[in-house]
């Protein structure tokens, strides 16, 4: 892992995260918690037409998560629910530029994690395997 | 040797040796575990090459040498930690392993409904979740004794809790956290007139500090091998002699039992009643030369140079914008080798990640003192460097330099 995790955009997005708030009125919802960083992010969606037509997350932790949720938020609205379902790792890896390495993988994954179990709720679906290894 | 050159004691860690980027390894994370000097590698792996056998059964000369090192670690440790007997100390895995052993053998015997167990806001969750769960078990009072502002044990709420004649007090000797050295001989006295039981954590003094087990005069005393250059999956609970022999058996099968017949069974004496099945004979092997080191550099040593470098590591930092630390002052010789910190506004794990880069290997998170950590200090997570024999001034510069870059990174 070398200094550019922490690539000055990502420390921007950490600082004045962009989408970072509560949404009573969402769709759907779905908090996850990283016990050993102590991460702790909720993620909130609006769906209209199989489309996400908003999303905000709320929560606290470390600016790769922070970070990570607030460039994630930006990236898929209006991207059909299918689209998010089958986003994985190496979307995040493309999203923030690099591989966050074995320690700090969970801490880049949590918002999507989030988010992907927020729309499987939505969906009724159960979700899959790619989903809960993140 | 008189004094500790830190230099010298490197070249016995093969660890040092490598390099990341040009980087040498800046290790700042002992009190998690510590590195193991070259004895104690080559001396397991003489072990497996030269004479692994099964401990207590062979009646061939590889099984009686096995036996014979296994159980010779046993007296080294008991005179490191000034034990009356071998016998009054049981190998387990870790501090955690024996304090629940405590935990489901004498607390299952002894501690009834409405009984009082004394505890610290500043434990370990090893010395914290089995009383918790004991408590439960038994509808017992779980009673903490307070940390006060200045980081140390409230002597006020010590004295309150004492009042209330506790069945067991369960103290940590050194705090994973904060640092503080909490003065257990004269707790384990005003306990004792209560009529407790003592136990003390003793994880993170036993790798540190001098301890004399028959002078602080405590009942139990829980501690890592890992911790003291020795290899994981070691530990020691010491207990004394006519307490370890009122306590039933925990773990049955091989090795513990005297006599077995299809109904019933007695057990074998102290300390082997508690050691059931093939032990870890690597780990109880492994740490005679872990001890052997530590004896030839001096626990006074050891302990004098990880104040020198606490003082010079809170003085750096004190000068730094924007970083915080908790610990107790350096004026009552109390505060050992551990700082816990944090920069204002960046998370602790952002902190170690950065500090990798540096290859300066610090902790951040909870310290599994969670209540400490979150209710008392009122963080999520804290940053913590810990100190040992091979560890010197250079690497607290190091450390220094980069919490500037998180600072320059996070613009603090």
């Amino acid at each position: 892992m070398g200094l550019d995790l922490y690539a000055e955009d990502l420390v921007a997005n950490y600082e004045h995260p962009h989408n970072k708030k509560n949404m009573p009125d969402c769709d759907s919802s779905s908090h996850e918690y990283n016990t050993t960083c102590g991460d702790d992010i909720t993620v909130y969606i609006k769906v209209k037409e199989g489309k996400i037509a908003d999303v905000s997350f709320d929560g606290s932790g470390c600016a790769i998560s922070v970070g990570t949720a607030s460039k994630l938020t930006d990236a898929i609205k209006g991207r059909s629910t299918s689209e998010i379902e089958d986003l994985g790792f190496d979307f995040i890896v493309g999203l923030i530029g690099i591989d966050p390495g074995p320690a700090r993988t969970k801490c880049a994954t949590i918002s999507l994690k989030a988010l992907k179990h927020a729309v499987f709720i939505y969906e009724h679906k159960k979700p899959d395997g790619k989903t809960e290894s993140l | 040797m008189a004094e500790i050159n830190p230099e010298e004691i490197k070249k016995d860690f093969p660890i040092f040796e490598s390099r990341k980027e040009g980087r040498r390894l800046v290790y700042l994370d002992s009190a998690a575990t510590s590195q193991k000097p070259r004895e104690v590698i080559d001396t397991i792996s003489d072990y497996y090459r030269n004479y692994n056998a099964n401990i207590h059964r062979g009646i061939y000369q590889i099984a009686e040498r096995a036996t014979e090192a296994y159980e010779d670690s046993k007296r080294k440790m008991a005179k490191f930690l000034g034990a009356e007997s071998y016998e009054e100390l049981i190998y387990v895995r870790n501090t955690t392993e024996a304090i629940n052993l405590v935990a489901l053998s004498w607390g299952e015997k002894n501690i009834s409904e409405g009984d009082h167990i004394l505890i610290s806001e500043m434990e370990h969750h090893s010395n914290l979740v089995p009383w918790i769960l004991l408590s439960k078990r038994k509808k017992a009072v779980l009673d903490y004794i307070k940390v006060g502002e200045d980081y140390r044990l409230d002597q006020e709420s010590l004295e309150n809790g004492l009042e209330k004649s506790p069945k067991l007090v369960a103290i940590t000797h050194s705090s994973n956290v904060l640092g503080t050295i909490n003065d257990v001989k004269t707790i384990t006295r005003k306990a004792h007139d209560k009529g407790a039981i003592v136990l003390v954590d003793g994880a993170q003094s036993a790798p540190h500090m001098p301890v004399n087990l028959s002078d602080i005069g405590c009942d139990f005393y829980a501690l890592s091998g890992h911790k003291m250059l020795g290899p994981t999956g070691i530990g020691a609970l010491y207990g004394k002699r006519d307490i370890l022999e009122e306590m039933p058996p925990v773990i049955g099968g091989g090795d513990m039992i005297e006599a077995v017949e299809f109904y019933s069974c007695s057990w074998n004496k102290i300390p082997w009643k508690f050691e059931a099945g093939t032990s870890n004979i690597e780990g109880g092997i492994g740490m005679t030369p872990a001890i052997a080191y530590l004896e030839k550099i001096g626990m006074g040593n050891v302990f004098k140079h990880e104040v020198e470098l606490t003082k010079y590591a809170i003085d750096s930092l004190s000068e730094i914008k924007n970083v915080e630390t908790y610990g107790p002052d350096m004026k009552k010789n109390d505060h050992g080798g551990v700082i816990s910190f944090s920069v204002n506004g960046v998370h602790p794990h952002d902190v170690a990640s950065i500090f990798d880069n540096y290859n300066v290997a610090i902790r951040a998170g909870h310290h599994c003192a969670m209540p400490l950590v979150t209710q008392i200090l009122k963080q999520s997570a804290v940053s913590r460097m810990s100190f040992y024999i091979y560890n010197d001034k250079d690497d607290i510069d190091k450390a220094v330099e980069a919490i500037n870059e998180v600072k320059r990174i996070f613009k603090k």
